[in-house]
């Protein structure tokens, strides 16, 4: 469906400086899969989501890797052609603020004929209203929001109809920016649900989910890709990547998680001193070292290669899978 | 059963409007409370609810439309400045977002400093404020040698919290209202924040309110919780009944939509 | 702070703008030290001498000759008293008089002048001729009279007592002065204006004086607008009430009538340009006090002022240090701004002659409400208004660049 081979997108900052934030980045999704990209803030998961669009405009700057989207390499196109034929085709993106992106002074059914009639100009109005609405209502929104401008809808509302309309064109891949984090907890289990809705009734092939709010990745995605620092540190399966994390810092984002569980009062929360490193100049070796309780000195030497199990995991660090998951027993006793 | 502990803040009818005429809103409408003191206390809200209102009210920040608001027993009287500088000796807060709590023109020193001055320690020596504040700053893990002539801003954001923290521990407050402490930080750094809160807690004796929207955050740090909705306290009590067995439709809701981890987030509710 | 001045130099416009602005004010500076005439000295006699370099004749012909046999001279000369029109008119004169046309050449210059000579009679009067064209044909008569004499021009003394004229020297047609040589030479790059003073030396001090009259009257704007603002922004309730009724009261009178009419009331005798600036001032400090209020409004509610108050401090001291210092940029602004609008505010008034009074100082105003009086727009006088515009519409376009500069690296929405 959609597969990314070693991207990497940097950003030139006004004092012609270069940051990696996407290094070496290599996935793969499969027709009805979803994965999700969890991290900190900076750690580059929502430049990864710009990056795979291949739609770049300044700061942030192609430098190597491919995009294949259905077999088609996209990240050698220049941006118009990128522009036209890629986005809402075959890449649908929901940014972080979409609810915002709206024009307060049009009405929701001009947005839906715009990007209709970019993309095909001999569609009639009436046939783009009937297109419009059979969406709507199979997703679950009213139709009589078609007929109403983006003020008069509620921010959960406003967020659920960007993404009816970013689907519109059903594309293949629909990439998804912490999508329901501006909104409150109801609203957000909506936009969750019409989410799952989307995947469930083949509105989209393929999903990509972005978030911080990990109990959310939980829940949403069958995959869950850990960040850090630019590169992807762990991939594995929500269940196995929430409960037998390997990487030692998966395992401290696994541990800061706090929900409203029976018992998660006597749980000890996780904590991780220090910070990232900064981007401008990573540390040689593995990033994560200088925060890692269990660092060893071959840590720092060269750079640690995404280490890849038998069951469709893979994890970025030096020690075994075994030895990994003594150290956080003992840790635990 | 009266309940023997002190209070320490206490609210009766408090009651908070803007505007006025058609334009009026009651952002908080006729509360009443009593937090003991020594506990730890939540108030939970989703946005709108008028809880950010009601802990600048109980800061003294804005003033109250309606309503009495007594600490530690006493009618709370703001009246003048100086009544105003006592009552802040004895109950202080930690903002939501570190970039936007410290004036960017002032340096780390002088917002210690100035801690140091409102317990006052004015007159001390300059050795024994650096003392004071090496000590604060090694509370948080923060070297205090290494901040002198830095502003806050080159800190990252879990630092400028801590930081905040530093000032509390040179405050030593009766009360601290922590609005939002951890929502604009990482999650890794979370569970320092938390930590020092409450070995700050232990080390002051003070009774630290926690004015939060993540339900998870409030179960895992209060003992007694308070569920506020459109300005009103719908359900109170202690934090396992409140979140375990939520006798109000509106806390079932809201712990009913909030994802889970270990059991079925049932989606179909909504 | 570093940073950010860093910053600002780094802006194109702000650039731009500054290099204008200090080339205006070093002119202002170094031009009375290496000129020191009083800039409302009255040195011609006559209105509105052209630019030019004006060389003294008396100093010229007692100043040593060198002959120059220059082949063009005597062509020039004739050039620059009988030219291209004027030998038109000759010829229709001519045929009006009933010459032929087709003996008449007017390239040729002694044919035509020997026509002329030998038929014209100003007494004659021909059909269609008006007496503007008659009095022309005469001036033109006295004005080529002797214009292919090739003899030197005689000096000569007169005697006093007997009033005899004894011939001194002669000055041939080929005699040249080195100007060097001439001790009165006077340089009028702009020339003069109707009272006939030199125009660049009054503009000088009058954008000097413009200058002075808008930094005042900026700075009396951009305090009272900004401590109003401050205080009602910060204070709020009653005072807030206050002071904004008051505020939008002088928003509703536009500023340049307020300004028209207390200019009028104040004797001309008494308006001098400190006066004018602080009149401007007082009148112009409304958009200040409102934009420093909603700022302020938008920052007292910031968590960093809250936290300053549960730091103890006094109202002053968080207004003075945690207020002031986050709309100070803004405030630089709107004094640029300010200055700018108060020299245009001085000129707007001296034009319409409610300036200060006119015997002190000069400003770019009064220059301008001069040439418009002496009406040098009508009589094509152009150095009289024209370089005066220019002055005008350089320090505010400089000092717009500096602010759009200015707005650029403060403004994180508009940086590039």
């Amino acid at each position: 469906m959609l597969e990314v081979r070693e991207l990497t997108t940097k950003y030139i900052t006004r004092f012609k400086e270069d940051i990696y934030a996407v290094d070496h980045v290599s996935l793969k999704i499969e027709e009805g899969r979803s994965l999700g990209i969890a991290g900190e803030s900076g750690c580059g998961k929502s430049t990864l989501a710009l990056s795979l669009m291949g739609y770049y405009f300044p700061p942030l700057h192609y430098t190597s890797g491919d995009i294949i989207i259905d077999g088609t390499n996209i990240s050698g196109m220049k941006a118009d052609d990128v522009r036209k034929s890629i986005l809402g085709r075959e890449i649908a993106y929901i940014p972080q603020a979409a609810l915002n992106a709206l024009n307060p002074t049009q009405k929701i059914i001009r947005f839906i004929e715009d990007v209709v009639k970019a993309h095909d100009p001999t569609v009639t109005k009436d046939e783009i209203y009937e297109m419009a609405r059979g969406l709507f209502e199979s997703l679950g929104l009213p139709a009589e929001v078609l007929q109403k401008y983006p003020v008069e809808l509620s921010g959960g509302m406003k967020q659920r109809t960007v993404i009816a309309i970013s689907v519109i064109l059903r594309p293949q891949v629909l990439i998804a920016d912490e999508p329901s984090s501006a909104l409150d907890v109801t609203s957000q289990k909506m936009v969750i649900k019409m989410l799952r809705n989307l995947m469930d009734n083949g509105y989209v092939k393929a999903m990509i989910f972005i978030t911080h709010e990990l109990p959310l990745l939980y829940n949403v995605t069958d995959d869950i890709m850990v960040m850090y620092a630019g590169q992807i540190v762990e991939k594995a399966p929500a269940h196995e990547a929430v409960f037998d994390p390997l990487h030692p810092y998966s395992k401290g984002l696994m541990g800061s998680i706090i929900v409203p569980e029976e018992g998660l009062r006597d749980v000890k929360l996780a904590a991780i001193p220090g910070t990232p490193p900064n981007l401008k100049n990573p540390p040689k070796g593995c990033r994560f070292a200088a925060r890692c309780k269990y660092v060893r000195p071959e840590c720092r030497v060269q750079s640690i290669q995404l280490r890849e199990l038998e069951n469709g995991r893979s994890y970025r660090c030096v020690i075994g899978e075994d030895e990994l998951r003594e150290l956080y027993a003992r840790e635990a006793e | 059963m009266a309940d023997q502990r002190k209070s320490c803040l206490t609210g009766k009818g408090v009651t908070k409007e803007f505007g006025f005429g058609r334009t009026k809103t009651v952002a908080v409408d006729n509360v009443d409370f009593d937090f003991k003191e020594g506990e730890v206390i939540s108030i939970v809200g989703e946005s709108g609810s008028g809880k950010t209102t009601l802990a600048k009210m109980l800061l003294g920040l804005i003033s109250v439309t309606k309503g009495d608001i007594y600490f530690q027993g006493e009618p709370r009287d703001i009246s003048s400045q100086r009544k105003r500088r006592t009552y802040w000796t004895q109950i202080q807060a930690i903002f939501q977002d570190p970039f936007a709590s410290y004036n960017i023109f002032n340096k780390i020193d002088s917002v210690l400093l100035d801690c140091i001055k409102m317990r006052g320690g004015a007159r001390l020596p300059y050795e024994q404020k650096v003392e004071m504040m090496t000590e604060a700053c090694s509370f948080v893990n923060l070297k205090f040698a290494e901040l002198t002539n830095k502003y806050p801003f080159e800190l990252s954001g879990g630092q400028q919290q801590r930081l905040m923290i530093a000032r509390i521990f040179l405050l030593k407050p009766k009360v601290l209202i922590a609005d939002e402490p951890t929502s604009m930080i990482d999650a890794c750094s979370r569970a320092t924040i938390l930590d020092m809160l409450m070995s700050l807690r232990n080390e002051v004796g003070m009774t630290p309110i926690f004015i939060t929207h993540d339900i998870g955050l409030a179960y895992y740090v209060s003992d007694t919780v308070y569920i506020m909705e459109k300005g009103k306290f719908v359900e109170s009590g202690s934090a396992d009944d409140v979140i375990l067995r939520p006798q109000q439709p509106y806390t079932k809701r809201l712990i009913n939509d909030v994802p889970k981890i270990y059991e079925e987030w049932d989606l179909s509710t909504v | 702070m570093k940073y950010t001045i860093q910053q600002i130099f780094q802006s194109g416009k702000f650039i731009t703008g500054f290099s204008i602005f200090m080339t205006i004010l070093l002119i202002v500076i170094i031009y009375p030290l290496v000129i020191p005439d009083p800039p409302l000295k009255i040195i011609a006699q006559g209105t509105f001498f052209e630019p030019g370099i004006y060389v003294n004749v008396y100093d010229s012909i007692n100043t040593p000759f060198y002959t120059l046999n220059l082949d063009e001279a005597a062509d020039r000369r004739i050039a620059n008293r009988l030219g291209d029109e004027d030998r038109q008119a000759i010829k229709e004169w001519l045929v009006g008089n009933g010459m032929p046309e087709a003996e008449i050449d007017p390239a040729n210059t002694e044919q035509l002048l020997d026509q002329w000579f030998n038929n014209f009679d100003p007494t004659v009067r021909l059909p269609g001729m008006t007496n503007a064209d008659r009095n022309y044909y005469i001036r033109l008569n006295n004005n080529i009279q002797g214009l292919l004499n090739t003899s030197g021009a005689v000096i000569a003394e007169l005697d006093e007592e007997t009033a005899v004229l004894t011939e001194k020297a002669t000055v041939p047609q080929s005699a040249y002065v080195n100007v060097n040589d001439v001790p009165n030479v006077r340089v009028l790059p702009l020339g003069t204006d109707n009272f006939g003073r030199d125009v660049l030396t009054e503009l000088v001090r009058a954008t000097g004086v413009s200058l002075q009259i808008g930094l005042v009257a900026g700075s009396i704007a951009t305090l009272i607008g900004l401590v109003l603002g401050l205080v009602s922004g910060y204070i709020g309730g009653f005072v807030d009430d206050t002071i904004m009724f008051v505020t939008n009261l002088f928003t509703v009178i536009p500023s340049f009538v307020l300004l028209i009419l207390i200019s009028f009331s104040i004797s001309q005798e008494q308006r001098g340009a400190t006066t004018i600036a602080v009149v401007i001032g007082f009148t112009s400090w409304v958009w200040t006090a409102r934009a420093v209020r909603s700022q302020v409004i938008s920052l007292r509610n910031r968590d960093h002022v809250n936290l300053s108050k549960l730091s103890g401090h006094s109202i002053t001291h968080i207004i003075v240090r945690d207020i002031l210092p986050y709309i100070a940029s803004y405030v630089v602004m709107a004094l640029i701004l300010q200055i700018s609008s108060g020299i245009l505010a001085e000129a707007g008034l001296s034009i319409l002659g409610l300036g200060p009074k006119t015997t002190d100082v000069p400003t770019l105003g009064l220059m301008m409400n001069w040439a418009m009086i002496y009406q040098a727009h009508i009589l094509g006088k152009w150095w009289a208004y024209f370089p005066i515009i220019i002055t005008i519409a350089l320090i505010a376009f400089s000092m717009n660049l500096m602010n759009t500069g200015l707005d650029q690296v403060f403004n994180p929405a508009l940086r590039d």
